[in-house]
């Protein structure tokens, strides 16, 4: 193990591999900011002497209402974030603690959510979206997304860790059901509301077919729907605006990323691991 | 008492999850026996009909037919690409954090903006396949408006999506395997290549299937980048079965038939999570 530091024929392949594909991973950004940040004649060119210009953005910006898009998509992603906290925090707690009747069943029909996401009841979410009168509003995008099988799940298993003792402490000390749950469950659960908080924040900034099917008009439409309408190749606009709009849309996620990038990776991962 | 805060808790989230997963879920059954409502006949009890419907449906047939070669093309291959990666990120490598940011960075971007640049990299002439092919002398290609090309264009941008994703969980996995292994493989004088398909790949093997799992989920529930590249041509060449589901239900709006193609759907991720659970079941090395 002491030769570690020399590296043979085949580690220099390998590395090179690894960086290859590493490359071939970032393509596909790496060419939307080409796109975006040159004029359209150097879309389809590669010229390093190419000028860079910024007027790719102001054009995307300017035929479509990128900001209302913004405003929606934030509105969407910080409510279902909130409710989500609430509504799952509440069960969890209920699930990890509390002996209660019919509790297992009852669990089971919470991971039933697991296999059916909303995705695949998108005709008879509508029915009951219309029912309701919610279609073409944000509430409408989020409803079926606010209690979520995932975040109960993943709470729970983060509860059950917490000492009883903890509790018991704080029950003498006179704290009602719902002050020791904030006082003593919800600090401690702490970097399990940040890895759950990530991967949903991820997740509805970039989801698209049921805010598709929903909304219909720019008031109420998300970023991705608002991209899909505008990059539509009947819109005849040309690459450098769709690529400028697109690296718009996924900015802020992405420069989040690159901020937190362990973070996010490990979100991720306890997130898929459960 | 702990029964009434029990489900006082419980309570609001189950509301939620009674109205838009269980509910729902129930009504489409429920349709799916039941006739289309129009303006001059009301919806009624038609049995099986939608089902005989289904079975002589070759859309029907064509788009299942596809889903399955999807997940086919897709799963192999970026589980293949996860584990390469992961070994990759896992050893000493220079610009480590770099190249595992390159890897993760398509799991964060939303399926409609990959789809945007994707689209332009499948152009003909101009397109970055076809100038990398006219390098090498080859033919341009139409890789989206070709039935024989598209759904193999779709599963090539899939796997770009997806590999990295399911390479954070091996990395996790080889991150927890005991180096005393490797050591003792070394000095047994066991090759890399040896080691790897003796002792690394079936300690890993409860992650690969759940990255399996999620994987044949995906490939069921991820249709966003139809809506931009082929909206499921040529000739639904690359539809899938959730984005026929949406044509029927909102473009021909046919929500009875919409809802027995949903009932399949169902069924097959019930039949996923049967499998899992009986899977999963018989771990061995799990934790």
């Amino acid at each position: 193990m002491n030769d570690v530091a020399r590296l043979t024929l085949l580690d220099r392949v390998e590395i090179s591999a690894a960086w290859l594909l590493g490359i071939i991973w970032l393509m596909p950004l790496l060419y939307a900011f080409w796109a975006g940040f040159h004029p359209p004649e150097y879309a389809t060119r590669l010229d390093l002497l190419a000028p860079l210009t910024l007027e790719n953005f102001a054009e995307a910006w300017s035929q479509a209402p990128f900001a209302r898009f913004y405003l929606n998509t934030f509105i969407l992603v910080t409510s279902i974030l909130i409710v989500q906290f609430i509504l799952c925090t509440l069960a969890a707690y209920a699930f990890a603690r509390f002996e209660f009747w019919g509790k297992d069943v009852a669990f089971v029909l919470v991971l039933v959510q697991l296999m059916i996401m909303p995705e695949v009841l998108i005709v008879e979410n509508y029915s009951t979206m219309s029912s309701l009168n919610l279609v073409d509003t944000i509430a409408g995008i989020g409803l079926p997304y606010m209690a979520s099988a995932f975040g109960i799940f993943l709470l729970r298993q983060t509860f059950k860790t917490i000492p009883k003792e903890l509790e018991d402490a704080a029950r003498i000390e006179g704290c009602s059901v719902l002050q020791i749950l904030w006082k003593v469950y919800v600090p401690l659960a702490r970097p399990t509301y940040l890895a759950y908080g990530l991967v949903s924040v991820s997740y509805h900034w970039n989801n698209f077919l049921w805010p598709l099917i929903i909304t219909n008009s720019v008031e109420t439409r998300p970023l991705t729907v608002g991209l899909a309408i505008f990059g539509a190749p009947e819109s005849g606009v040309d690459w450098s605006v769709i690529s400028a709009a697109t690296l718009l849309a996924v900015a802020p996620l992405l420069v989040a990323f690159l901020l937190f990038q362990r973070q996010f990776v490990q979100s991720f991962m306890q997130a898929g691991i459960k | 008492m702990n029964h009434v805060y029990g489900w006082l808790l419980l309570l609001p989230a189950a509301v939620f999850l009674l109205a838009f997963t269980h509910y729902p879920t129930v009504a489409t059954l429920m349709q799916s026996f039941f006739s289309e409502s129009t303006a001059l006949r009301p919806s009624v009890f038609v049995g099986l009909e939608n089902y005989e419907l289904l079975a002589e449906d070759e859309i029907f047939w064509k788009v299942l037919n596809n889903n399955l070669w999807y997940a086919a093309g897709t799963i192999p291959t970026s589980i293949a690409i996860a584990i390469l990666m992961a070994i990759w990120v896992n050893r000493r490598l220079p610009g480590r954090g770099l190249v595992r940011m390159a890897y993760f960075t398509p799991t964060i971007l939303p399926m409609i903006a990959v789809a945007n640049i994707w689209l332009f990299f499948y152009t003909p002439e101009i397109g970055l396949f076809d100038q990398i092919g006219a390098v090498f002398g080859m033919p341009s290609q139409n890789w989206l408006g070709d039935p024989d090309l598209v759904l193999g264009s779709l599963i090539v941008m899939t796997i770009w999506k997806e590999a990295g994703f399911f390479m954070i969980f091996y990395l996790a996995a080889l991150q927890s395997l005991p180096p005393e292994l490797e050591e003792a493989a070394h000095l047994e004088g066991a090759g890399r290549w040896y080691f790897f398909w003796r002792v690394t790949f079936p300690l890993l093997m409860p992650t690969t299937l759940f990255v399996m799992i999620n994987a044949v989920i995906n490939s069921f529930k991820m249709v966003d980048h139809l809506f931009i590249l082929t909206k499921g041509g040529p000739d639904n060449a690359s539809s899938l079965l959730l984005y026929y589901i949406f044509e029927v239900a909102f473009s021909f709006f046919d929500e009875s038939y919409a809802a027995t193609l949903t009932v399949v759907l169902l069924v097959l991720l019930a039949v996923i999570a049967v499998g899992q659970f009986v899977l999963m079941d018989k771990r061995i090395h799990y934790r």
